[in-house]
């Protein structure tokens, strides 16, 4: 059986430093850090008192304000990202077969504050069961593609998936084959994430993951830099619009890119360290390219997954060489996540757009806040650190891994008929 | 009773994201104002938190209309 090949011809975004596609890869451009002290609770005891969070949405402008009552901010989140990228799609929601449109999101932990604010609520009342009938709606995971697929009446495949902070990588891939395989003509993919709570946060801290640079917060997230010291948590959500290749070109879309190839490995070494060797990641990698039939020569870009914890950048950097050997140092490399933080199971979604963005204006965004370049990783490689570097943009693979030893590698070229 | 009408109102008005003075007693939750069984759940809870009551289960299944509400809500309030 031939497989359909499968593009993206829409998207949509909200993120810590934007609150659409538009706004975000400007800000990518820019440089611009979207950390700022921790609004949505009192952190004031915390080791760590700053994250990325969504600024300036103002919900009700998309959701009635009777649905958000059964909405966790993931949710919320999701439904705004996926409304912008159907409008960009150019989909007509009248003509469209809805029975052949499904909704595949990743989230890495789904109605997480929700949970944690009911459990708060029913120890404040001495323990009796008061619950609300919305509680368990609004802390499921699967009721983000629930959501959307009511809103819009699409009858397709539809739940999420969990595998952490790769969660979005493997919507995209499950989305990808199940378009390759003709089961249907379009698929809502993509990621969210709203964990920027007391437990998220202290969770993290205690197991030393998060950055701790109170004091200068601006500059924590700092992937690749010898003075980094963990990740700073973010939140938003970001929606792709996968389609048939055929589909698309019988409605005349606008092609973003062709996702051409994924690898999903494993570790198998510690639950939430990576491999200091990168084997796994390094497979990841491969099997993407083995997937896209891409040799390692032929990538110009690597989104890295890159989230300025210690372990992880360095197994990552190993890796890429062990990978792409001379290569490497010919390849554009950023972390998205220096400006944005960690979306958890949200990043692989947002870092697929800028790679889809980075394709459409032949430009890498930059990686901020590399002051001193870890001297374990090769002082030639090129990590877009002084700014938006232009080059032709064809082959990018996204990298994404996640506590649990989860590693998924997305494999974006230029789209060519 | 009116105070309890009134309350009922805002209520229901506040949690189904109606024009306050559409919710009169002879309404039907779910035909004429847009809400689904979840809905009415949390509204019973809306009610018990907000008048100091526990509707019991029978109570609950026999409401219908804002106007069934009000009853039980005045009955139970009597009952206190």
């Amino acid at each position: 059986m031939e497989l359909q090949r499968v593009v993206i011809t829409g998207m949509g975004a909200i993120t810590p430093i934007g609150n659409n596609v538009d706004e975000y890869w400007a800000a990518l451009l820019k440089g611009v850090s979207g950390v700022g002290p921790i609004t949505h609770f009192n952190p004031e005891k915390f080791d760590t008192r700053f994250a990325c969070e969504v600024k300036n949405l103002n919900i009700t402008d998309f959701i009635p304000k009777k649905s958000l009552q059964r909405m966790d901010p993931c949710a919320q989140f999701a439904m705004v990202s996926t409304m912008e990228a159907l409008q960009d799609s150019g989909l007509d929601l009248e003509q469209v077969n809805k029975e052949r449109v499904g909704v595949i999101i990743g989230s890495g932990i789904g109605g997480f504050t929700s949970m944690m604010d009911s459990a708060i609520a029913f120890v404040e009342s001495n323990r009796v069961p008061r619950f609300s009938p919305y509680l368990l709606i609004k802390v499921l995971g699967d009721v983000i593609s629930g959501h959307i697929s009511l809103k819009y009446g699409f009858e397709g495949p539809n739940y999420i998936t969990s595998a952490a902070c790769a969660s979005a990588a493997n919507a995209i891939g499950d989305a990808f084959h199940l378009l390759q395989l003709g089961k249907a003509d379009v698929i809502i993919t993509g990621g969210t994430e709203a964990s920027v709570n007391e437990t998220a946060i202290g969770g993290f801290n205690a197991m030393h993951a998060l950055s701790t640079r109170n004091d200068d917060y601006v500059h924590a997230s700092r992937p690749f830099d010898r003075d980094r010291d963990g990740f700073v948590m973010g939140e938003g959500a970001a929606t792709l619009i996968l389609e048939r290749l055929d589909h698309a070109l019988a409605r005349g879309a606008r092609i973003y890119g062709e996702l051409c190839g994924i690898g999903m490995t494993a570790d198998t070494h510690h639950i939430t360290a990576p491999a200091p060797d990168g084997h796994s990641a390094s497979a990841s990698m491969r099997l993407a390219m083995q997937d896209g039939g891409v040799r390692p020569e032929e990538v110009d870009y690597i989104n890295m997954h890159g989230t300025s914890t210690p372990q992880g950048d360095l197994a990552e950097c190993i890796a890429i060489q062990n990978t792409f050997g001379d290569h490497a140092s010919r390849l554009l490399l950023n972390s998205t996540k220096s400006m944005t933080g960690h979306l958890l199971g949200a990043g692989p979604a947002i870092e697929s757009v800028a790679i889809l963005k980075s394709i459409q204006h032949n430009t890498v965004h930059p990686t901020i806040n590399i002051e001193h370049l870890d001297e374990r990783i090769p002082q030639d490689w090129n990590f877009c650190a002084d700014g938006p570097v232009q080059h032709p943009i064809n082959t990018v693979l996204s990298n994404s891994f996640g506590f649990g030893g989860h590693n998924v590698t997305l494999l974006y070229k230029r789209y060519r008929g | 009773m009116s105070e309890i009408l009134e309350k009922v109102q805002t209520i229901i008005a506040d949690k189904l994201s109606v024009n306050p003075a559409d919710v009169t007693p002879e309404k039907s939750f779910s035909d004429d104002l847009g809400a689904d069984s979840l809905d009415t759940a949390e509204l019973v809870l809306d009610f018990e938190n907000a008048f100091g009551i526990k509707m019991p289960q029978e109570e609950m299944e026999n409401i219908i209309t804002v106007g069934d509400a009000i009853n039980a809500i005045e009955k139970l309030v009597a009952e206190k």
